[in-house]
């Protein structure tokens, strides 16, 4: 397969500049593509799907009846991000992420930012994810986004800009991990020339992580994996990731409290647990603190948590960062607790609950794209060009109704890469999602999930939606001076 | 096994059932596949040898009420596709893969590839207009199944959850067993008059090649005769689908999983179990068929149900904890 008659479109291409001339880090990976065969790119896709499909690595899709596992789309092409623009997004991860535990901690302590007026009080009080159950609560080295799945895109100018936090129980990285298997195994050539930095020590660091906020420093601590079950959309990563640690998986019925501390059931009795990486959302953790018709959850989970008997990762009110009209808000966090500006900008964000905001949102909906406050996945969203003239209208009510629980950003024109489509190359728009680990220190996992809009011209990658994904390569710096006419991007 | 890592009960329940499902499966595929051959030798137009197969599962009610009458086509949909039916090789496959995917980190992954691998097998051939060959697909079954035994003896640690499984397969294989031999024995007696008949020895043969135990039964007796069949079937030491055998096996693997010594007892399973180990290892054929073969095989049903609840409440139920752990 050629890229002769590849089309950039207009668009920020991840391997073509504006010219058509290829960016010179992906020059490699380009020659051995076209050095195939006629067939054998799609004899190795063909290759992959099958080997995805016995391999198991599916998702649930809620609603769906039919069959409710499915493969998640993987594309052959990698999508390549170069040393210095890693850097660039590893240092504005990592000052985000410390900022953002400063604007947790402090919201659940005393609320200086407020105080400050840095930002509105009522915008934290009013949110649906604000805890005050966890008011006063000091997780070990005051972290309570241990894992974070910060989402970036690039527009039209091929600058990364935040998206989204996603802070409370982020989903995505066993398929980074996988995703790179598979390549390997299928198309080990194209990594021949390149030094791409590996990604599988991520579980690893994981359980070092986990391993460093247990509430009795001596000894093994006993870690699990706390998920809501096999019907879960992200079950997979659940089970590859206690897998993967060495550690066990266990549902809420498996977990008691008794005497203050935290067991789990096994065939010989009772075991203590001292550390819960819990992917459960908080409104389900324990039905004595939060929805008391969960079944999911742990009677008195949070008393132990409370009286530090046992650590959860992610710590339980993070969420309150993780509301789309607090984000916002995060450039500022970051003036306010970092003293500096920010590294990796926002997308501009209108919020409905100003009056001046909500006008010009009402008036151009056909151009932006519109979230609820509190969803993810895709799920209660409108992308305005993309809308009819009915959801426009049900979305303008929404909005009228409820306010506080809207934001908008304009469309925006998201890079792409190259993707097989039937025999031959088109652009696919794509985001991308690096993981960030944080206890006593903040570590940024080389590499992401490269999350595909599969469909022509959509702009939704989610998987939920019809999503695919791309192994992602951050290559390492370069040792020797690289050649003259690198463009620069971002 | 290290003291390092405990089960879950509802692992241990898990694996235990995904073991059972996977060995079900290919009984069922075993029995269908043999006795579609058996059909072929048979005089045309004995259509009634297709019931007992239904009997030998245990759903002779639910088939008669949905199905009415046993034909070679009901049969085949009931046993192999049948959604509805739980005891199904559909069913089987989709609920061993079910309980695997609740354990894959405990399984290895390549066991978790091969269970996948027997699904696709199962959907894709469900989903067929028209099917392909009975004894391929039966023989495709089989050996996924068998592939999986293997993958899981030398991929996975012998380890507590290992034990779970093997005590789950035995007593699958025992009862399979068991249940084939008093349909059979019980069809095939009356009929003295064939005694010494070609069809005679076909039937029997049948009854030995369903348990896939016509060549090693041949070593041992050499001719066809019923009560040496059922003597093979029940007390043989060392046959593998010997009722003897599983619960000798089953008996070990219960030990291993408590760490009591054999010829002991920790715990109501414990108990039962070597009660009824006992019992095979010093008892002949004669005084079982003397006592009468169906009478003996109600009382063993009787003494697996009660091992299999005393399991169940020995390992895993979720009793209350809060006296044992304050």
């Amino acid at each position: 397969m050629q890229f002769s008659s590849y089309q950039t479109e207009g668009f920020y291409d991840e391997m073509f500049a504006d010219d058509g001339r290829c960016r010179p880090h992906v020059q490699l990976v380009l020659d051995v593509i076209q050095s195939l065969s006629d067939g054998q790119l799609l004899r190795y896709k063909h290759a992959a799907d099958r080997l995805l499909l016995q391999l198991g690595i599916t998702f649930n899709v809620y609603g769906d009846t039919a069959g409710a596992e499915r493969i998640f789309p993987f594309d052959l092409i990698p999508r390549i991000v170069p040393a210095d623009e890693w850097d660039r997004i590893e240092r504005g991860l990592k000052q985000r992420v410390h900022a953002l535990n400063a604007f947790i901690d402090d919201i659940y302590h005393d609320q200086k930012i407020l105080k400050d007026g840095a930002i509105p009080a009522g915008v934290v009080t009013s949110a649906v994810s604000y805890r005050p159950q966890c008011h006063g609560l000091n997780p070990p080295w005051r972290v309570w986004c241990h894992v974070t799945g910060t989402d970036l895109v690039r527009d039209r100018d091929g600058v990364y800009y935040v998206l989204e936090d996603n802070l409370r129980v982020p989903s995505g990285v066993s398929y980074v991990l996988e995703n790179r298997e598979v390549l390997k195994r299928i198309f080990p050539r194209v990594f021949e020339g390149l030094s791409v930095r590996p990604v599988n020590e991520y579980t690893g660091r994981l359980l070092e992580m986990l391993e460093s906020i247990a509430p009795r420093p001596n000894g093994a601590p006993r870690v699990v994996v706390l998920t809501p079950g096999i019907y879960n959309s992200a079950y997979f990563e659940h089970s590859f990731l206690a897998q993967q640690m060495g550690v066990q998986l266990v549902e809420g019925r498996d977990l008691e409290v008794a005497g203050g501390d935290v067991f789990m059931r096994t065939t010989k009795g009772p075991e203590r647990v001292d550390v819960i990486y819990r992917r459960v959302d908080d409104d389900f953790l324990d039905p004595e603190a939060f929805r008391a018709d969960s079944v999911l959850g742990v009677p008195g989970l949070m008393a132990a948590y409370r009286a530090g008997r046992v650590a959860l990762a992610n710590a339980p009110g993070n969420g309150i960062a993780d509301d789309k009209v607090i984000y916002a808000y995060v450039p500022d966090m970051i003036r306010y607790y970092e003293g500096a500006e920010p590294i990796l900008p926002n997308v501009p964000t209108y919020l409905c609950w100003r009056d001046a905001d909500r006008k010009y949102v009402l008036e151009h909906l056909h151009q932006l794209v519109v979230k609820s406050a509190n969803e993810s996945g895709g799920y209660g969203m409108l992308v305005g060009p993309h809308s009819t003239r009915q959801e426009q209208e049900e979305f303008a009510l929404k909005i009228q109704d409820d306010p506080r629980n809207f934001i908008a950003q304009p469309t925006l024109a998201l890079s792409r890469v190259p993707t097989i489509v039937d025999d031959h190359f088109e652009g696919r728009h794509v985001d991308l999602r690096p993981y960030v680990l944080c206890g006593k220190e903040i570590y940024v996992l080389p590499g992401g999930l490269t999350r595909v809009a599969m469909r022509r011209g959509s702009l939704v990658v989610n998987s939920s939606q019809g999503g695919g994904s791309k192994d992602t390569w951050v290559l390492a710096p370069s040792e020797e001076p690289q050649n003259g006419g690198q463009q620069q991007q971002s | 096994m290290t003291q390092a890592n405990p089960l879950l009960s509802r692992v241990a329940e898990s694996v235990y059932w995904m073991a059972r499902y996977i060995e079900r499966a290919e009984n069922v595929a075993r029995f269908i596949d043999v006795n579609h051959n058996l059909t072929l030798d048979l005089p045309h137009g004995d259509h009634d040898q297709w019931q007992p197969i239904v009997d030998t599962t245990g759903d002779r009610d639910v088939f008669l009420k949905r199905f009415g009458h046993a034909t070679r086509e009901s049969v085949i949909q009931f046993l192999a596709f049948d959604a509805e039916n739980p005891n199904s090789i559909h069913s089987c496959v989709l609920a061993a893969r079910e309980n695997a995917r609740s354990v894959r980190e405990i399984i290895s992954s390549e066991m978790w590839q091969q269970i996948n691998t027997l699904y696709l097998l199962i959907t894709s051939e469900s989903r067929r207009a028209t099917p392909s060959s009975l004894p391929d697909f039966c023989y495709s079954v089989r050996m996924a199944c068998h592939l999986f035994q293997g993958i899981t003896d030398v991929t996975m640690s012998h380890n507590e959850p290992w034990h779970f499984m093997r005590l789950g397969r035995k007593l699958e294989r025992a009862d399979k067993t068991t249940r084939l031999l008093d349909v059979k024995y019980f069809i095939l007696l009356p009929s003295v008059a064939d005694v010494g008949t070609p069809y005679d020895d076909i039937q029997w043969t049948a009854v030995l090649k369903s348990v896939g135990g016509f060549e090693m039964y041949r070593k041992c007796f050499g001719r066809i005769s019923p009560d040496r069949i059922v003597e093979f079937l029940l007390l043989d030491g060392q046959f593998p689908r010997a009722l003897r055998y599983c619960i000798g096996v089953a008996d070990q693997s219960l030990h291993a999983i408590t760490r009591t010594h054999r010829g002991g007892f920790s715990c109501d399973s414990e108990q039962r179990m070597g009660l009824l180990r006992s019992e095979i290892d010093f008892t002949q054929v004669d005084s079982i068929l003397a006592g009468g073969l169906h009478e003996f095989f109600d009382a063993l049903q009787l003494k697996m149900n009660t091992i299999d609840e005393c399991i169940r409440g020995d390992f895993f139920a979720r009793q209350a904890l809060a006296a044992g752990a304050a």
